[in-house]
């Protein structure tokens, strides 16, 4: 009976999504004018709330309610530069204010949206100018944006911005003309590979789960981010849940699962507030719980946060979490997708992954396969920190340079050094010299220099950065958040450390470097899960690249040899 | 122990996840979040009214750096340790933060007026170097600014004492 | 039908069963690889990363000891680069332990130092990580010593899991990780049952029994002091591989001899109050079966171990609860009243020494008033079988060259009923060819007196016996983790208000009973495979030792045991009489988990 009406409930649902799609996707408000305020951890952190509540009174204050339409967004970019403001009037070049305060942000009503809307003025006035970045530089040109694309157009609060813009249609796709293996087939059709860092093939994961066979089956999302400098995933957490939960559902449905679970940081207050608004939004559209949208399939998310330890990134120590274990890693097998969670098919995959999912079923898996590179498919957002002048979320197409990405995109190196090298992977990755930088970013190339894609992170370094330090950086974290279970991650990585300390405060001899590389490749080889195993990435890459760094630091002759060399002359 | 029913929000918390599954840390972050620190009597009622052996709960709290096991200082400033922050100099800040509040990293004042920890990003890296105390973000932070945000969460906190 | 796979293991073709690790798979070639953590009792906890091989087209060397075999694979054990791995992993376990070899009471059996040796480790240029940590020594049974722990995990997944008490766990992460329990508070005031089982799995010397060896040689050298030992059934059966026996082998005579010429007055046996047990246990089941004088089931309550957890986690059971004493207690009872009177020595001046597989007796000598029934405490310390053998081999005796003797009166002479206590399901055993004699006054014929059903290593055992056209029920549960389900099921029934499920129960807290104990020898011996460590097949050789010692006993039933007898006649009357019950029965209490 109550199946019956909520059968009802979700056929109507799906006709209002029917109904949205007839007269076309976008801004439905028919205001004159829009400004989208960036309403993400960023921003906000540098003002952004009060810029926007600022928009608002202005508007009010102006009697321009009905012709303005004021949109909190997610994260637009530049973070660097926030708080960031998009001005969007209809017949006016779009403006993109940057750094904006209370004080602008009425200047910006009074003197430009006001005039204009008014007809008065037609351009935008010159002392604001000083405010606005160009949008047609590098920096937003030269991106392309698929799973960002959402970022800066909605209010990641409102579902109904969402589908406005098209949200759910692609669930709705699924669940009414595609059998679940149709779906797993267009994943893999597409290319798409994990965006967590493993790269590993979306479509072959779901496979197996889909085969799998258990009382329960669990799609799970890692929203853990654990790369210390990176926030791709708090990104889109923060600026288009329904994005990650659209993803979830169709990976549910896909997948036959029976519930969802999202691991969560929670480091990230806002994208855990964002969600779980999103969830119950969804909920209320008939988007989740029993027979979505009227169909017979019944699927619900839960929330679950982290609690400070990186490791729990790592698939078997995540579901350990989950559990309310320690996140400590198991052997596998079992894969996940055979026992996971409570020894029930689990399968994992990221947030961004997840974010790809319903554009890749919108545009369709041949359109989709068409970005990217050979084996790379599709696009990679980054977190473009360190030395760059454009700081930021950014989203480029698999194959883009890294030299492209920095120098166009980053803009090149912020301040009068040069560029030394660009860290990519965080703790499990490695540097790539300047020399290398017309690599092609894809997962294989990076692999083969000696470091990977990772989940994003991507700091740039410039002659002034120490190699030796950013690798003890990376290696103390490691060592801060190795889960202590496995003997060659947990005191090599401390061994390590230490006589890596020890170089750098100049008392190093030649025979750490041998030992380093020795306790490095025991690590690489025997520790129990990829945080061990990739730990001495940066340590390993940085000595590759940028030896002379490290023997320059080693002024004392290790006395191994009967040579004559300057060092031992000089100790002589 | 000033509180009359010291532990009703453990209580609410043990009831409102007990049921549910995967619970556990859910459940401790209710009681940090109320109490700025797990305490063990709150630990031991997790663990009657869960049914999960105190030893594994405190297997848990130990394990995740999250966890407070003793009662943290009014403002917990957290000095981000990320990649971008590290790069950009923020371990100066934290030095300087020890300097000006004598206490190491991980600890509180003797006063309980302040705690000082580490944190590995925030999910600000565009304005690196960071810092958050209670909550509210402090971005592109040098050492010098460090007294001046001391003295910021001194001031709040004997208006508060004002009021009172 | 199970499933096969084939696979190359260093060029020799293999098949074995679908899910066989490739350790175990490798062993069937004769190919022995390294381990350190992996024990065969639990689950691998895959963390030393000593077992790696390489498996042909995947970069990354996988841990033999939990990836199972899998069809086509081609597994390479050794070579340069495993081999140097595994090297640098010892090599850094190593730099992270304390150089205490000579002083360490692990020393000679230790598996962490035999691997180094096999290794060859000599230097190193690692330097030292060790942080000296307090050892925890509360308990007064085993001892922690944190800084001598490799993180293998044994004994967490066997206190949580297989022990079922949750007193010992992982503190911490990353190289300060810890084992301690709960919040790092002392071990006695957690939820510890003194089982020894952490110790017994503990590859390295971080978890040992506490030691009192040094407080017996006192005692000896003490002329005042009349000093009385008694060995436990599941000693004699153990003690050999210490000195070089097969493992099993029954060593009753030797032990007697080495213990006289250690210089103690007066050597008796706790299977002589094994079966003085099974007269007062057997009459309280009795009792209660035939008259209904208190609830059944009876649960026995010989282990220590499991007498705490009751306490601590059962208290609901105590009116179920057997009164009677454990078997040495009851020795040393009436060793300082019937014996001290019998020869006219000063109580005060006896000494009673218990040898004992068990950590928790340690704990059981001053566990509460009733334990001092004499006016003195009944038992002054407790050594564990390993202790034992410390003595023997510091007091330069040739174990192997003594003479088989006999053990003292009066209370050294037992039935083969009192040898099997020493094993899981054997008090049910010695209790029901007593009981049937007690209510039918007839003997229990010689071929069913075996009790096949409750003999072998199955976690919970049950069966039924018909005594005089009414059903017995009982079961047999040890290893702790065990006991829950049957407490559970007799809760249920009792809740319900429905007949209970069992009339009889025994538990014993270590799986496999006695002769697996929290204090036996952890000798490593070359007939032990690796995974090394305490295993199913060595309980069961030891325990075949006591069923040998008993099928080839004169006597077999305890109330057949002249000197139980004579004691009765002399001394106490009739079991379950007010002086039994003063000194042989005693009381309990419920008890907090936590002291803190
Ligand atoms: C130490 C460690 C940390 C990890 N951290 C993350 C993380 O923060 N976020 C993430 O999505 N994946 C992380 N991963 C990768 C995941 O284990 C897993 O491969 C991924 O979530 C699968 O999703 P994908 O296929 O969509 O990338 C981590 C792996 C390791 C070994
Ligand atoms: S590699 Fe490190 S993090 Fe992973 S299981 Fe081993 S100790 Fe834990
Ligand atoms: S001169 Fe020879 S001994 Fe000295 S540092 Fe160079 S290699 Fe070592
Ligand atoms: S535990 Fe083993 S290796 Fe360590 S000191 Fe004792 S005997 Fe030596
Ligand atoms: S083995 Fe070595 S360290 Fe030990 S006692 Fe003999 S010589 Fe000394
Ligand atoms: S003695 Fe038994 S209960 Fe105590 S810590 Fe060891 S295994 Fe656990
Ligand atoms: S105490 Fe012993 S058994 Fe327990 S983890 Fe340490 S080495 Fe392993
Ligand atoms: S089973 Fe035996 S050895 Fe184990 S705790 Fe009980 S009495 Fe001691
Ligand atoms: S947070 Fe506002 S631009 Fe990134
Ligand atoms: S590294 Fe400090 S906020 Fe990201
Ligand atoms: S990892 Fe296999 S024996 Fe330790
Ligand atoms: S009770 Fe004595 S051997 Fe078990």
């Amino acid at each position: 009976m109550a199946n019956e009406k909520l059968i009802q409930k979700g056929l109507e649902a799906k006709a209002r999504l029917e109904e949205r799609a007839k007269s076309g996707f976008g801004d439905t408000s028919g205001a004159r004018a829009k400004v989208y305020g960036c309403n993400s951890t960023s921003c906000r952190s540098a003002g952004g709330e009060s810029v926007i509540d600022s928009f608002n009174q202005a508007v009010d204050a102006n009697e321009l309610s009905d012709q303005v339409r004021i949109v909190p967004t997610g994260c637009m970019g530049l973070c660097a530069k926030g708080p960031l403001v998009k001005v969007v009037i209809d017949g006016m070049e779009d403006q993109m204010f940057k750094e904006v305060e209370p004080m602008v942000a009425r200047l910006i009503v009074a003197e430009y949206i006001t005039p204009v809307l008014e007809g008065k003025i037609s351009e935008l006035p010159e002392f604001l100018k000083q405010y606005t970045l160009d949008l047609n530089s590098p920096f937003f040109a030269s991106q392309q944006k698929i799973v960002l694309q959402n970022l800066g157009h909605i209010n990641p609060e409102s579902i109904d911005d969402y589908v406005d813009f098209g949200g759910y249609q692609a669930l709705k796709k699924c669940l009414f003309e595609m059998s679940p293996q149709d779906v797993v087939n267009e994943i893999k059709e597409s290319g798409l590979r994990g965006r967590g860092g493993g790269g590993f093939p979306t479509g072959l994961k779901w496979q197996f789960s889909h085969d799998a066979e258990g009382d329960e089956k669990f799609v799970i999302c890692n929203g853990d981010e654990g790369d210390p400098g990176a926030y791709m995933d708090s990104g889109v957490l923060e600026g288009d849940p329904h994005a990650v939960i659209e993803g979830m559902l169709i990976a549910g449905y896909a997948q036959r699962a029976t519930s969802g679970w999202l691991y969560i940081r929670a480091e990230y207050p806002l994208a855990i507030k964002r969600i779980e608004n999103a969830i119950r939004q969804a909920r209320k559209n008939r988007l989740l719980g029993d027979n979505i949208l009227g169909s017979d399939f019944s699927f619900d998310l839960e929330v679950r946060l982290g609690a400070g330890a990186f490791v729990c990134g790592e698939e078997t120590a995540l579901i350990a979490s989950i559990e309310g274990k320690r996140g400590t890693p198991r052997p596998r097998p079992p894969y996940p997708t055979e026992s996971g969670l409570w020894k029930q098919p689990s399968s994992i995959n990221n947030v961004e992954t997840f974010a790809n999912i319903a554009k890749i079923i919108n545009m369709g898996a041949k359109e989709y396969s068409k970005i990217g590179t050979d084996k790379s498919k599709g696009t990679k957002v980054f977190a473009l920190t360190g030395r760059v002048r454009n700081g930021g979320l950014v989203e480029v197409p698999m194959g883009m340079t890294l030299d492209e990405i920095v120098n166009q995109v980053g803009g090149g190196v912020d301040g009068d050094a040069e560029l030394k090298a660009v860290q990519t992977g965080g703790p499990s990755g490695g540097v790539i010299p300047k020399h290398l930088l017309d690599l092609p970013v894809c997962y294989d190339e990076l692999k083969a220099v000696g470091s990977i894609m990772g989940s994003g992170g991507m700091i740039v370094m410039d002659e002034d950065d120490s190699l030796v330090d950013i690798a003890k950086f990376y290696l103390g974290f490691t060592v801060e958040e190795s889960c202590g279970k496995c003997a060659p991650c947990r005191i090599g990585g401390q061994q390590m450390l230490d006589k890596l300390t020890k170089i750098a405060a100049g008392d190093g001899k030649k025979q750490d470097v041998t030992d380093i590389k020795r306790i490095a490749h025991a690590m690489q080889k025997a520790s129990l899960c990829g945080l061990g195993q990739t730990a001495p990435n940066p340590v390993l890459s940085t000595l590759k690249f940028f030896e002379s760094e490290y023997t320059d630091k080693i002024k004392e002759c290790c006395g191994g040899c009967a040579c004559s060399c300057n060092k031992n002359e000089a100790a002589k | 122990m000033a509180n009359s029913s010291p532990n009703s929000g453990t209580a609410m918390a043990v009831k409102k996840w007990k049921k549910k599954r995967g619970s556990l840390i859910m459940a401790l972050h209710e009681i940090q979040d109320i109490k700025g620190y797990v305490p063990w009597e709150d630990a031991q009622e997790v663990a009657v009214g869960m049914g999960v052996p105190l030893a594994r709960i405190y297997e848990v709290l130990t394990f995740y750096n999250y966890f407070k096991l003793e009662a943290p200082g009014k403002a917990v400033i957290s000095v981000c340790l990320g990649t971008a922050c590290h790069l950009k100099g923020n371990d100066e800040v934290l030095k300087e933060f020890e300097k000006e509040l004598g206490v190491k990293e991980g600890t509180s004042t003797e006063d309980k007026l302040f705690h000082l920890q580490s944190v590995r990003c925030v999910g600000c890296c565009g304005l690196a170097p960071v810092v958050v105390i209670n909550g509210k973000t402090y971005g592109k932070v040098t050492p010098s600014n460090v007294r001046s945000m001391i003295e910021e969460w001194q001031n709040n906190f004997a208006n508060e004492t004002d009021v009172a | 039908m199970t499933e096969m796979v084939k696979a190359i293991i260093d060029g020799v073709e293999i098949e074995v069963e679908k899910g066989t690790t490739i350790l175990d798979a490798a062993r069937k070639v004769n190919i022995d690889i390294p381990t350190l953590c992996k024990h065969p009792d639990v689950e691998a906890s895959a963390a030393c990363g000593i077992c790696v091989v390489k498996i042909e087209g995947r970069p990354n060397m996988v841990r033999s000891c939990c990836t199972p075999l899998d069809n086509g694979m081609n597994v390479i054990t050794k070579d340069p680069e495993i081999i140097g791995v595994r090297r640098t992993v010892i090599e850094l376990i190593l730099s992270n332990h304390p150089n205490e070899c000579l002083t360490c009471m692990r020393s000679g059996h230790c598996e962490l130092q035999d691997l180094a040796s096999e290794f060859g480790m000599r230097e190193t240029n690692l330097p030292s990580l060790v942080k000296k940590k307090e050892k925890d020594e509360s308990t007064k049974a085993i001892v922690l010593d944190p800084s001598k722990c490799v993180h293998c995990g044994r004994c967490v997944e066997v206190c949580q899991n297989q022990q079922n008490v949750h007193a010992l766990s992982f503190l911490g992460r990353g190289l300060p990780t810890q084992i301690a329990a709960a919040g790092g508070i002392d071990l006695a005031d957690s939820p510890c049952i003194k089982c020894g089982q952490c110790s017994a799995h503990c590859p390295t010397g971080a978890i040992t029994e506490y030691d009192e060896t040094q407080k017996v040689w006192d005692m000896i050298m003490e002329n005042e002091d009349h000093v009385v030992v008694q060995i436990a059934p599941a000693v004699r059966v153990a003690i050999g591989e210490e000195f070089g026996y097969p493992i099993g082998t029954n060593l009753t005579g030797k032990l007697y001899s080495a213990l006289r010429m250690m210089g103690f007055d007066k050597v008796f046996d706790t299977n002589f109050g094994a079966d003085l047990t099974i007269m007062e246990e057997g009459s309280e089941f009795v009792q209660r079966f035939t008259k209904g004088t208190a609830p059944l089931p009876l649960v026995t309550s010989c282990c220590p171990a499991w007498v705490d957890l009751m306490e601590k986690y059962h208290p609901d059971m105590i009116e179920n609860f057997s009164t009677c004493k454990s078997p040495h207690e009851m020795v040393g009872a009436l060793t300082k009243t019937y014996y001290a009177e019998k020869m006219g020595i000063d109580p005060a001046k006896i000494k009673v020494v218990s040898i004992m597989p068990c950590t928790a007796k340690k704990y059981e000598i001053s566990r509460d008033d009733s334990m001092s029934s004499s006016g003195f405490q009944d038992v002054d310390v407790v050594l564990t079988t390993r202790e034992l053998a410390r003595m023997i081999k510091q007091a330069g005796i040739k174990f192997r060259d003594l003479e088989e003797v006999e053990a003292d009166n009066p209370l050294g002479e037992y039935t083969g009923a009192g040898t099997i206590f020493g094993y899981t399901g054997g008090v049910m055993t010695a209790a029901l060819r007593s009981a049937y004699a007690l209510i039918t006054n007839e003997e229990l014929p010689d071929d069913v007196i075996d009790f096949k059903p409750i003999a072998g290593l199955e976690g919970v055992k049950e069966a039924e016996v018909e005594i005089q056209g009414k059903t017995v029920k009982i079961a047999v549960a040890h290893g702790t983790g065990n006991v829950e389900k049957v407490m559970e099921k007799v809760r249920s029934a009792r809740e319900n208000g429905e007949e209970p499920p069992y009339h009889f129960i025994e538990v014993m807290a270590c799986r496999g009973g006695c002769v697996a104990g929290g204090g036996q020898p952890r000798v490593i011996s070359s007939d032990v495979p690796r995974p090394r460590g305490i295993n199913d097949e060595i309980r069961m050789r030891r325990a075949k030792g006591l069923m040998g010692e008993d099928k080839d006993a004169k006597l077999r039933r305890s109330h057949q045991n002249p000197s139980i007898s004579k004691l009765y006649d002399d001394y106490l009357d009739a079991p379950l009489s007010k002086k039994s019950h003063e000194l042989l029965h005693t009381h309990y209490v419920a008890r907090s988990t936590y002291k803190r």
